[in-house]
């Protein structure tokens, strides 16, 4: 398992970067991550995107199938890459602190 | 993946001019974009498998138990001992060659030991070495190798470079299944605790949720009424999709990216309206809520443990049979293991369709019939009202997904399907396709991110076809029936033959069929604009 440090935050990540454990994030965890996603400031767009993403994750367990991230957060799926611009699954949902998904997908 | 991938002209350019060193002590050499991730030590604690560590296939020490080569060793004995097939394949194979350019991995990548038969014999040497009395006595020369630390490596890499997709097994003048082969290899590296997370990761969410992608119940559920909602929108028919429904006539099981990922959710959309078009009795479950069965590309164990819950939850919901969705390695499971493995399904009836009156014959001891096979019939009987015009925006061609067509031989029902509803169809070049088909390059666990170059080198084969019709007739919508295909084929494809979409079977049935009370269609299930309607037609 490695560990990534940004300022004075570490934290426990995957191959890929992605959180090894997802209870730990907060906002200063989300900053640094997107630090890794090549994007260094978070607007009020970021946020809802990631808002969104983490009031999902809480309630369901999983990340949001990415057509429902589109409609229920109004941006579409250029927006979303033009915020991070790795993807939904691989740039938000990192940011986000989700896992990484699996599977046949 | 962080590494830039090589462009296509230049991963194209494959040395197969023989190599200059001595295969038996050759070392594997784990580069970035070949191999997959270790298993995460969670995973293997949750399914109480050996050996959950840290550890990198790039690590020296790879962390092994002390003893793990008697592990290996009477695990393989054990296995000698369980399955016959085993032993005639590690006896009867005379190194004819004729596998050897006849799989995906070795034509993208021209390294030996991709050859079908000189992966086997990296397990065949051992065998040789530690249970016949030729390799006892003269080791080397009759072709037997010690195992050692670097073989076991050499496992890892080229055991997880298999898709388990079985095109070398088609011209094996014997018939040994490779694939096998590569099944008992992984599963006596999963003795000693050397697995990939894209396996692991996938069977232990499947034990705990039913499904692979760790959706729980609540989530299902509003994975299922999301897509309602969205297919009410384009079509204007207010479905009320069963779950967990005690009594229904049929189970339904399907893949569980069908219920999140694109562009597989919109063959859940075609099965949702072709069930309320004909006025099925059936449910989803919540709990059997993935046909894939990721079990198979570790052990027969897991495979075994995963496979019981569809069963399980036919029994609890106390449905008459199981109808199973564009799944790939789900049919593997069901055709070839089954009936021996948690059957045969005494508890449950033959298969009937309520529409047709057909009886599933061959599903009699399994219980369960695949979609292509269910709506074909339902086809051949006129039971569908079909408007194939309304497909006219697609020119589309058949991905023969590996294990439907080799383990199960649904080889005419998707043609015949695709056939009743789209104008324009067009077959890839007959070496590429049934039987002879080309892998996706990500089955069996390896469609990875990580894994990608590899993935992208045995996909060329199967890139390089669809690229061929794509510039001969204008193919733009490459047709499969596996979750896995809809997952991997659009990074493949937009790599080898860009502006070709990936597409299920039952996505087009649900653009074709015309409903009852539905509005005036404009777009297909994806919000596309759809070619106008020129009339109907009952098939």
């Amino acid at each position: 398992m490695a560990s990534f440090t940004h300022g004075n935050i570490t934290i426990e990540v995957d191959e890929d970067g992605f959180m090894a454990q997802p209870e730990k994030w907060n906002n200063e965890v989300a900053l640094a991550l997107a630090s890794t996603e090549g994007v260094t400031a978070l607007s009020e767009d970021h946020w809802k995107l990631v808002n969104y993403l983490r009031d999902y994750y809480t309630k369901f367990g999983v990340a949001p199938m990415i057509r429902k991230l589109c409609k229920e957060t109004g941006f579409p799926l250029k927006t979303v890459y033009d915020l991070f611009p790795s993807g939904p699954a691989k740039g938000a949902c990192k940011v986000a602190g989700l896992p990484k998904p699996t599977g046949c997908v | 993946m962080s590494e830039k991938l090589p462009k296509p002209e230049e991963l194209s350019t494959v040395d197969f001019r023989p190599v200059d060193y001595d295969w038996m002590t050759a070392k594997a050499t784990f580069r970035k974009g070949t191999y997959s991730y270790q298993a995460a030590p969670k995973n293997l604690k949750y399914l109480g498998l050996a050996n959950p560590r840290e550890w990198s296939p790039i690590d020296d020490d790879w962390k092994l138990p002390d003893n793990w080569k008697t592990i290996i060793l009477e695990g393989l004995r054990e296995r000698l001992d369980k399955f016959r097939s085993l032993g005639l394949f590690m006896d009867i194979c005379v190194r004819c060659g004729a596998c050897a350019d006849k799989c995906h991995f070795y034509i993208g990548s021209g390294d030996p030991k991709n050859m079908p038969v000189l992966r086997a014999e990296l397990l065949r040497s051992v065998y040789r070495r530690y249970f016949t009395t030729t390799g006892k006595m003269f080791g080397a020369l009759a072709g037997a190798r010690e195992l050692d630390v670097s073989l076991l490596k050499e496992w890892f890499y080229y055991f997880y470079q298999c898709t388990e997709c079985r095109r070398c097994s088609v011209y094996c003048p014997y018939g040994i299944d490779t694939a096998e082969i590569t099944m008992l290899g992984r599963e006596l590296l999963t003795l000693v605790g050397c697995n990939i997370n894209w396996v692991m990761e996938p069977v232990a969410n499947c034990f705990r949720t039913g499904n692979h992608l760790g959706i729980q119940p609540h989530a299902f559920k509003d994975n299922i009424e999301f897509v309602r909602d969205e297919l009410e929108e384009v079509t204007g028919i207010h479905i009320d999709p069963p779950i967990n429904k005690k009594g229904a006539e049929v189970l339904f099981v399907t893949p569980s990216a069908d219920v999140f990922a694109s562009p597989a959710i919109y063959t859940l959309m075609g099965y949702m309206l072709l069930f309320h078009h004909i006025g099925l009795d059936y449910t989803f479950s919540a709990y059997a809520s993935d046909g894939g069965n990721f079990g198979l590309f570790a052990s027969h164990e897991l495979m075994k443990r995963l496979n019981a819950k569809n069963y399980a939850e036919a029994k609890r919901l106390g449905v008459k049979w199981i109808l199973g969705g564009e799944c790939g390695h789900m049919w593997r499971v069901m055709h070839q293991y089954m009936a021996t493995m948690n059957g045969p399904a005494d508890f449950l009836e033959v298969p009937v369709s309520p529409v047709t009156g057909t009886r599933f014959e061959h599903a009699r001891s399994t219980k369960m019939v695949h979609i292509c096979e269910f709506t074909s019939d339902l086809i051949r009987h006129g039971k569908l009202k079909l408007d194939k015009s309304r497909n006219d925006h697609r020119v589309v061609t058949f991905h023969d997904s590996c294990n439907p067509a080799r383990s199960v031989g649904i080889l005419e029902e998707p043609r015949y399907v695709l056939r009743n509803v789209v104008n324009q169809f067009h077959e890839m070049p007959e070496n590429t396709i049934r039987e002879h088909t080309f892998c996706c390059g990500g089955g069996a666990g390896l469609g990875n991110d990580e894994n990608m170059e590899m993935r992208l080198r045995g996909g060329m084969p199967r890139g390089h076809a669809v690229r061929h019709v794509r510039d001969a007739h204008g193919v733009n919508l490459l047709a499969c029936i596996c979750a896995i295909d809809k997952a991997t084929l659009p990074a493949l494809v937009d790599y080898w033959s860009p502006g070709v979409d990936v597409g299920g079977v039952h996505e087009l049935v649900g653009n074709a069929l015309v409903m009852e009370g539905e509005n005036e269609r404009t777009t297909d299930l994806r919000g596309d604009p759809m070619a106008t309607s020129k009339g109907e037609s009952d098939a």
